[in-house]
């Protein structure tokens, strides 16, 4: 019964030396607060743990939010809000502007017709094929197999580089004298420069955006094939249920809310695709890989006709997208959180 | 090797290799390449000289070709393995080609010209690294400063991410007030409010508050995530509420409770929640684009996309200093993995 | 000195009223128990004593002076959690030092205190462990311990004993006993167990949703419950209730018939019942016997528990269950006939509000 006690090893006894300034901070802050207490109560402490996350929040997130409306209602190149005009619901119209509406070069802002489409195909394109390798690889590591952690790790390691270095990775590739010619060279094909090319630098976005973030995706599904119990494939064995019938008729059914997270997640991120392109493509060659995002950051910073007001109006309507999107996620949410408590 | 045979030999539990055995090990296998492949082939490209690297095709470690100062030549020559007509093999100094015939020398006997036929002939080359492409960004461009740069942002980003995100989930889980409700719910309908929406007023108040090049304006938007309040306040409420009140009973103040029992009973949640913050402002790019027009101020990132957009792109030097972006990245998932894929699969962030 | 004093506490959580008009005083030194089935608004009590909660309307008093504003930490009071409470990340030690801390203690004082305490509790050897390296037992007395080192006015124990195993329970209880004895402090103690209420107690608090059904020694409560709850409440296995109504009053004696005709004769002196008054009629299953006497009733045997020391008898009275305590081994078997007798058993009454008829 008696384990022997515990004497401070090396690492703890440089731990608290290290500590002991920040206990004697806090101690320093426990003072003032103390008198803070004393006079708003226990209660009223809840308040001022609030405040700094509160505060912080308040100026960089909500109030941003909501001057967004007041700048796609403005127009100028100024960015301080007191230099800028009134133009009413003129940015929304300018966007909206257009000869022919199934043709975005007719539209007056061509360039946000161009993104939008291009981040709608990119869209529908990326996320089916992400939910569908997502899953074969959640499947795959849901097996039984020897060292799972090191293929779930393998799957993943790309999730954690920044899109930057993402993007330079595949630049890398890509090139001229790139690793891709290199093996198509093998077979006998000519070396070729992917990256001028404005079909396969939509591809490109596209696979390169799916190498980064499948793991992600595949880890959450993997999370829900793990939760479905043991027992239920067994039953299923009992009673001699063909692999493809207890997929079908089991694993997706039961998967099913996880999956419907991920494909709501993969939308939103998808919708937002921007720095690994970037840098990756920086939109061009042209167009062709002009997203959503860019265009935003384009009208509102880097262009020399910069347009704050313009970008506001895109970034409202792009706000909006993804506003649905997240309400669509917060339904399943607690639609899975009642189930679960059932 | 009992691992690695074991998972060459798996089957689906038959004795015959069913074909999702096939699949899966085509998988794995494929995965394995493509996912590390990229960045294995970037590790080795980043050693390797300007003119390894223009090479087609390429080699995949990094080769130098060997040259030698021959008597009676001003610059080095480059060595050669050639064959010679009486099928001999000789190492010679190329002079110069003309069309399909090289004209070369024997380093030993430089007075004689051999003239071979360029197909006859092979670089005589050996491994190494250009370590080069490391030291001078760093030290005659601002990589040093890039990296002080991200370090400083990613450190006291996260510092201060911790301390407000766990002080207001303290106040969020264990304590009743009027409001909570509603400071949860703004919480949760902004976690994933992100930044491409809000972007252009968040400049002009980074630009009214003065912060515009300045790195507190990157750090400061990005410090009060709904994600780690959410993460962080789930987590503390598995802290028994009986805990506080024996606190209370012991004369502790509210302040003490928050430091000295809720913050180290959260410690688990606060590992999870600072490595997702050191690998999300490490990998920052948009917003610390925005904010930073001054060079000395990028971050790594920045100043890595700044300068592979540039007309002569110095590939050697991009290459090491995205190999040296990417090596916290690394570390931490080398040794941290565990702890981040429980964490997402757990709560669904990023 | 730890003298409490109640008066019309009420405390409500929204519209619900958990507490309704409590007053109670607890003299110094007393052991007092609060017992009750869950959500009766026993700990929310005890919580409210303690400056957990604060309360909606009334007094407290701690030894004459009015506590209602102070906080927690300032009643010098100490609590003993349900669930120890104990700080996980810190040692036995730490533990027990925390609150001494905190109140600017002198560090050898501190140190003397915890030894003392330790000593008492056995604890010693443990005092540099974690809390999660302690047995449940251990655990418990660190958890007291830690309100010994206070030296509080009294004790407040929310469901101290729950936690442990039925074996470590019993004697972690005489250990309390024996502690209250040796400290002498006021104790407050909250339990929904019955058992340890009696064995424990000085006096017993019955609650029931928000208020206090009855107040008195355990033997009072078990001889003369004030109401059917605490009847029912106080003894194991419950007390047997039979519907029943008065057919004669005289001679100092109540003639009542139950459902199936008996009759039971109750002595009664008093003017509260008259002929023709539904009751309520409470026999404890250790008060019946077997005997085939005039009075008995006539029951069908359902199940027989057999325990060495006595035999447990399910029974159906014309579908009124029965329950019956017999001392030691009786050759019975489910579906006989038996015959229980209750002459000279007390026998409890209930009037139709289950408040008990005085007189008898």
């Amino acid at each position: 019964m008696t384990a022997p006690t515990p004497s401070p090893t090396l690492t703890e006894r440089l731990g608290s030396l290290l500590m002991a300034p920040v206990h004697l901070l806090m101690r320093a802050i426990d003072i003032p607060l103390r008198a803070v207490q004393k006079a708003a109560g226990i209660g009223g402490m809840a308040t001022v743990f609030l405040a700094p996350n509160m505060l912080i929040f308040g100026i960089f997130v909500l109030l941003p939010l909501v001057i967004n409306f007041v700048y796609s209602m403005t127009g100028g190149t100024a960015f301080f809000l007191t230099e800028r005009q009134f133009v009413g619901a003129d940015q929304y119209a300018r966007l909206f502007q257009c000869a022919n509406y199934l043709d975005p070069m007719s539209c007056q802002e061509d360039a946000f017709w161009t993104a939008v489409g291009n981040t709608f195909w990119f869209v529908v394109l990326q996320v089916s094929l992400m939910i569908l390798t997502a899953l074969i690889t959640a499947l795959i590591l849901n097996r039984d197999l020897a060292a799972r952690s090191f293929w779930r790790a393998v799957f993943f390691f790309p999730v954690l580089l920044s899109p930057v270095v993402v993007g330079l990775i595949w630049k890398w590739i890509l090139q001229r004298q790139g690793l891709l010619n290199f093996g198509l060279y093998q077979f006998g094909v000519e070396p070729y420069t992917w990256l001028t090319d404005r079909n396969w630098t939509f591809v490109a976005t596209i696979g390169v955006s799916l190498w980064a973030h499948m793991g992600f995706y595949a880890l959450i599904l993997l999370a829900g094939l793990q939760a479905i119990p043991k027992d239920l494939y067994e039953a299923a064995e009992m009673d001699g249920t063909k692999p493809a019938r207890v997929f079908w008729r089991i694993t997706l059914p039961l998967l099913m809310p996880n999956l419907l997270v991920v494909v709501v997640l993969a939308l939103i991120r998808a919708v937002q695709i921007f720095d690994e392109v970037y840098v990756l493509t920086g939109g061009g060659p042209g167009t062709s890989t002009l997203y959503l995002t860019q265009y935003i950051y384009e009208t509102g910073f880097a262009s020399a006709l910069r347009n704050p007001g313009l970008a506001a109006a895109a970034s409202i309507l792009m706000g909006l997208v993804l506003v649905v999107l997240t309400l669509i996620q917060l339904g399943i949410g607690q639609r899975g959180e009642k189930k679960g408590k059932r | 090797m009992g691992v690695a045979s074991r998972f060459i030999l798996r089957r689906r539990g038959g004795k015959s290799w069913h074909w999702t055995d096939i699949v899966t090990w085509v998988w794995l296998v494929g995965g394995l390449i493509i996912m590390f492949g990229p960045a294995v082939w970037l590790a080795f490209s980043s050693f390797k000289t300007p003119a390894a690297l223009a090479e087609f095709p390429p080699s995949i470690l990094p080769y130098v070709t060997s040259q030698a100062t021959v008597q009676g030549y001003d610059k080095p020559l480059q060595l050669f393995d050639a064959k010679m007509p009486d099928g001999s093999t000789k190492v010679l100094a190329e002079v110069r080609r003309i069309g399909l015939v090289a004209q070369m020398v024997d380093p030993k006997a430089p007075g004689e010209i051999v003239r071979v036929n360029i197909n006859d002939r092979t670089p005589v080359r050996s491994v190494s690294f250009a370590t080069e492409n490391y030291t001078t960004p760093f030290t005659q461009f601002d990589f040093l400063q890039y990296l002080w740069n991200s370090v400083f942002v990613t450190v006291t980003a996260t510092l201060i991410t911790l301390i407000v995100n766990s002080m207001a989930a303290f106040a969020l889980s264990k304590y009743e007030f009027r409001g909570r409700s509603l400071a949860m719910l703004v919480i949760l309908a902004t976690l994933m409010v992100p930044l491409s929406v809000i972007m252009v007023p968040l400049y002009s108040i980074i630009s009214s508050l003065g912060l515009f090049n300045n790195l507190w304006g990157v750090i400061l938007p990005t410090v009060a995530t709904p994600t780690g309040v959410f993460i962080l306040r789930q987590y503390m409420l598995t802290i028994p509420d009986e805990l506080i009140d024996a606190a209370r009973m012991d004369k502790a103040s509210e302040w003490q409770i928050y430091w000295r029992i809720v913050l180290p009973l959260t410690a688990p949640a606060l590992a999870v929640l600072a490595i997702f913050s050191v690998v999300w402002r490490w990998n920052d790019f948009l917003w610390p684009l925005i904010v930073l027009s001054r060079r000395e101020l990028y971050t790594l990132q920045v100043g890595l996309s700044i300068y592979s957009g540039e007309l002569n792109v110095q590939w050697h030097f991009i290459l090491a200093m995205t190999v040296v972006t990417m090596i916290p990245v690394v570390l931490v998932f080398i040794f941290l993995q565990r702890f981040i894929t429980t964490g997402i699969a757990g709560t669904g962030l990023k | 000195m730890g003298e409490i004093t109640l008066t019309k506490i009420k405390k409500s959580f929204g519209a619900v009223d958990v507490l309704k008009d409590i007053d109670l005083e607890i003299k110094d030194g007393e052991f007092i128990v609060f017992v009750g089935p869950s959500g009766c608004g026993k700990s929310t009590l005890l919580r409210t004593i303690a400056g957990l909660e604060k309360v909606s309307s009334g007094e407290i008093e701690i030894d004459g002076k009015r506590v209602n504003e102070v906080s927690a930490a300032d009643r010098g009071l100490a609590m003993v959690f349900q669930s120890y409470a104990l700080y996980p990340h810190m040692s036995v030690r730490q533990n027990l030092a925390f609150g001494l801390e905190n109140s600017n203690m002198p560090k050898t004082e501190v140190a003397e205190r915890i030894l003392e305490a330790a000593r008492m509790l056995e604890i010693e050897p443990y005092l540099e462990r974690r809390p999660g390296q302690l047995s449940g037992g251990q655990r418990q007395r660190v958890a007291i311990g830690r309100a010994i080192v206070r030296r509080p006015t009294a004790f407040l124990l929310d469901e101290p004993l729950s936690n442990l195993d039925a074996e470590l329970r019993v004697s972690t209880r005489a250990e309390l006993a024996a502690l209250h004895g040796r400290l002498g402090s006021t104790m407050i103690y909250v339990t929904h167990d019955q058992v340890e209420a009696m064995t424990l107690a000085h006096r017993i608090v019955v609650m029931r949703a928000g208020k206090i059904e009855q107040v008195g020694t355990p033997l009072d409560l078990y001889n003369t419950p004030a109401n059917r709850f605490v009847a029912g409440f106080i003894g194991a296995p419950h007390m047997n209730f039979l519907a029943g109504e008065v057919t004669e009053l005289q001679n100092g004696a109540a003639t009542l018939a139950t459902s199936g005709g008996h009759r039971l004769l109750v002595p009664f002196s008093g003017h509260s019942l008259s002929v023709g008054d539904k009751l309520t009629i409470g026999i404890r299953p250790q008060h019946i016997t077997l005997a085939n006497d005039p009075g008995s009733l006539k029951v069908k045997v359902r199940l027989v528990e057999a325990l060495g020391s006595e035999t447990v008898i399910h029974a159906d009275l014309n579908g009124e269950k029965l329950l019956a305590v017999v001392p030691g081994q009786k050759l019975i078997s489910p579906g006989d006939e038996a015959h229980f007798s209750v002459a000279g058993a007390p026998l409890h009454l209930f009037d139709r509000n289950g408040l008990r008829v005085k007189g008898c």
